[in-house]
């Protein structure tokens, strides 16, 4: 039996149900057995990272949103953060504040999303269903509030797009308080489903070294014991000003994640309720005309100075004196972080990006090396890779 | 004799376009329920309430470019769906489907056969359609069908030795293999109630043998692609399509005989109404646990079968057997 | 005996006809209006040309436990006459199968304790 071995060797992907989006796995197969297990990557380049060097630093927000395009408000905030490094610009309270409550918004919709389609790769229709309609409230008030729903780009160098608008308060109390009802739900048809634990108990598994050696972050190094969110570790934005926990699981496995993401999203929950209820007046950008625009109605159909300064961002946008900044922040899938090198002109030198997707996903054949089939898919699941992260 | 003919002939008609129409509808209704449960309308836009979406499913699959991809067994990929479905016809052939009627002043039984030991026969033929699946996923040369039509294989042997001892129980109850008699021996009572366990691992395998979820490993979407039918189009693949839904009918008609009483019922009804119902309950919580339920992992449903349902099922017939032996009138 | 099987034949011929009637009517109607290409003919694999194809040979790992399930089926078919008959049989029936049951039972732990059901060993 031993004599007859050749392994066989599947393509899972690029057009595979559940590689979620473009992902292609060369796999060798002894059996059901995944002997080996390598990803290859590349299919959803988009050259984000190239495309912003041709763009003035405000209009690089726009296609920062498009990489990891489940939590587009996370990918803003590394950068815009970034770039008011490199500005020497502290924003006021009130975007803080709001910038934190959108961004955990948009974790609690990413990690929607993953409950999801997390159920549906386990071959649990319904719940994804469950989780979009949830999810669809988010996006309705980040789209009242930004006008888009997927790519909102709201978050701006020295402020936001625009502030609140009425009613949102309410709209969001309103979402704070059914939202404990969600997550009963996903506990009652997911965690207390006998099926679903012994899916992911003890699969996808990964020591806690070799996630620290791999690079990993977020709820995927959480799970291993590692006691790291940017949030506390490096705060930004005023996070320091916030109550939360961060929590963490010990065994490292598919099943510890899951619980992970639903421990963040009521931790989430928790900040945006702080931050709705402890939201300071004043105003919501940097009165600094040569970085934010000047108001429309109030100066620019009044004042000349104020038109020329108008005119003069949207056409050049502003410069940025020579260097170059780091920012991190924890997004739903770990840390994603933005490297801005400024050489003086009004164009980033370069803008590379630290997703936490193409790290994750290393780790992948380390986690189902010698498992089932069945496991590689509770894996994918597992890691949460957004592909447009992974490839940018 | 002719007419003994001209009725045996007219009653496989009936059957097999009753099960014909009941598959597209089933499709149907499935689909209509599934969406409810997830929270959208389901099929509505062919014809009043979507009623003629199977309809439009079935022409637009006939149409469907035939291709035969290259490499393949040609013979044994061409047979393998109609061994399908013919499997999942003839196992019907018994299942008694309501009281005899009259027909031209003759007695006629509704059920197409009555041998013996119909309760064997069922078993045999019903198992018989894997061949199809087994044969259709290696036949294909395509890597994820061979993975489902292993797949099937596997979880053939893991539930059926189960499937076949649960039952043994209601032969005790009954004294018979005939299905008949077992229908008739539940006048008083459903076998379901001093059979509860044996009703329980029946059911369970029953979902494993007709591949649905959570045992729907064969052609898990998100593993295999489709599983053993990957590469079939059109109306090939509609045979596999059938023949599932096809066995569905057949073993939620096989559970209502052995333990729901098969056709009996308050008179209010016609037999085979009553009968038709509780095959409809059946069918209806086959789509509530596709709609509810994650999916199995492949080993975890190999050891369930041999560890847990095999050793329940023997001890239930053995528990009914000595009840039959020391308390039975 | 002829004739109670003779409705399962007819039903079977028909059967038979209707299997042979789909698959004729599709291929007629769903004939290639076109010379199919190679790229489409290829067995699907993710939308990747596969570099390697399937080899005749493919190790299935639960040969072990399809083997038992031929010994163990072969079993439960005895059960089916004895349950039949158990009326008759009652005390000696019991006993009878007690002792069958009681040899089945020592395989079956004996395969159990050697992990023989393992779905992959």
């Amino acid at each position: 039996m031993a004599a007859e071995r050749r392994p066989l060797i599947l393509n899972m992907g690029p057009q595979h149900p559940s590689t979620h989006g473009v992902l292609r796995l060369v796999l060798e197969l002894d059996g059901e057995t995944v002997r080996n297990c390598e990803p290859v990557i590349g299919y959803l380049h988009t050259g984000i990272e190239k495309t912003a060097e041709n763009l003035n630093y405000n209009q690089a927000v726009t296609v920062i949103d498009r990489m990891d395009y489940l939590s587009p408000l996370t990918n803003n905030l590394a950068y815009v953060l970034a770039v008011e490094k490199l500005l020497h610009i502290e924003v006021p309270a009130r975007t803080r504040y709001i910038r934190v409550l959108f961004c955990e918004l948009s974790r609690i919709a990413s990690h929607l999303v993953w409950v999801g389609t997390a159920a549906m790769d386990m071959g649990a229709m319904s719940v994804f269903f469950y989780c979009f309609r949830e999810r669809e409230k988010i996006l309705d008030l980040i789209e009242m509030t930004a006008g888009a729903r997927m790519n909102p780009s709201y978050f701006r160098v020295g402020g936001l797009l625009a502030d609140l608008p009425e009613g949102f308060s309410e709209k969001l109390h309103a979402l704070l308080d059914e939202f404990p009802t969600w997550l009963q739900n996903y506990r009652d048809l997911l965690g207390a489903n006998v099926l679903w634990v012994e899916r992911l108990r003890g699969a996808a598994v990964i020591g806690q070294e070799a996630a620290l050696a791999y690079g990993l972050t977020g709820p995927t190094l959480r799970s291993t014991g590692v006691e790291l969110d940017l949030r506390k570790a490096q705060p930004y934005s005023g996070y320091e000003e916030f109550e939360f926990e961060v929590p963490v699981r010990h065994s490292g496995d598919a099943y510890d994640r899951y619980e992970l993401r639903l421990e963040e999203m009521v931790q989430s929950a928790a900040i945006i309720r702080q931050a709705i209820d402890r939201l300071p007046d004043g105003p919501w950008h940097i009165d600094d005309w040569r970085i934010y625009p000047p108001d429309k109605h109030q100066y620019v159909e009044r004042d000349m100075e104020a038109l020329i300064y108008h005119f003069k961002l949207f056409t050049e946008g502003f410069k940025v004196a020579p260097g170059e900044a780091y920012q991190g922040v924890e997004g739903p899938r770990g840390e994603i972080g933005c490297y801005v090198v400024s050489d003086g002109t009004a164009r980033p030198m370069r803008v590379r990006v630290r997703a936490p997707s193409f790290y994750n996903l290393q780790s992948l054949p380390l986690m189902v090396k010698d498992r089932l089939i069945a496991d590689l898919i509770t894996a994918i699941g597992s890691i949460d890779i957004v592909l447009g992260d992974v490839d940018r | 004799m002719a007419l003994t003919v001209g009725i045996d002939i007219g009653k496989a008609l009936l059957v097999i376009i009753f099960l014909q129409a009941a598959f597209g509808y089933l499709t149907l209704i499935e689909r209509k329920l599934l969406g409810r449960f997830q929270l959208r309308p389901g099929p509505n836009r062919a014809g009043p309430f979507g009623l003629l979406q199977p309809l439009a499913d079935g022409v637009k699959l006939l149409f469907k470019e035939e291709i035969i991809p290259a490499g393949v067994d040609r013979f044994v990929f061409l047979i393998a769906p109609m061994l399908s479905l013919l499997g999942a016809l003839m196992a019907f052939a018994v299942i008694p489907f309501g009281s005899p009627v009259h027909i031209f002043g003759r007695l006629v039984p509704l059920q197409i056969a009555g041998p013996s030991l119909s309760l064997l026969y069922v078993f045999a033929v019903a198992s018989l359609g894997v061949y199809g699946i087994v044969l259709g996923g290696w036949s294909s040369q395509n890597k994820y069908g061979l993975l489902g039509g292993l797949r099937s294989s596997a979880q053939i042997i893991s539930y059926e030795l189960a499937m076949g001892l649960s039952v043994i129980g209601v032969l005790l109850a009954a004294g018979s293999a005939d299905l008949n008699q077992i229908v008739s021996a539940q006048t008083r009572e459903w076998f379901v109630f001093p059979q509860i366990v044996g009703f329980i691992v029946y059911f369970i395998c029953a979902i494993a043998e007709t591949n649905r979820a959570p045992f729907d490993l064969p052609e898990a979407e998100q593993e295999l692609v489709a599983g053993y039918h990957t590469e079939y189009t059109g109306m090939k693949f509609a045979m596999f399509f059938m023949a599932e839904y096809i066995n569905m009918i057949t073993v939620s008609a096989l559970a209502t005989t052995l333990f729901l009483g098969g056709w009996h019922g308050p008179a209010i009804l016609p037999s085979y109404l009553w009968f038709l119902i509780k095959v409809a309950i059946f069918l209806f919580v086959f789509v509530w646990l596709r709609a509810t339920l994650p999916r199995l992992r492949y080993d975890r449903l190999m050891a369930f079968g041999w560890k847990v349902l095999l050793p329940v099922a023997l001890l239930n017939a053995i528990g009914t057997a000595a009840w039959v032996a020391l308390v039975h009138p | 005996m002829l004739t109670l099987y003779l409705p399962i034949v007819i039903y079977f011929t028909i059967s038979l006809l209707v299997c042979f009637g789909i698959m004729g009517a599709s291929r007629v109607i769903g004939r290639p209006k076109r010379q199919q290409s190679v790229a489409k003919l290829q067995p699907y694999e993710s939308g990747i040309v596969p570099e390697v194809q399937l080899g005749p040979k493919f190790s299935i790992k639960f040969y072990l436990v399809a083997m038992l399930f031929l010994i163990f089926d072969v079993e439960a078919v005895s059960f089916y006459p004895w349950a039949v008959l158990m009326r008759q049989l009652r005390l000696y029936g019991l006993a009878e199968m007690g002792l069958f049951i009681l040899v089945l039972g020592i395989g079956y732990a004996y395969v159990w304790k050697r992990g023989g059901f393992q779905w992959d060993r």
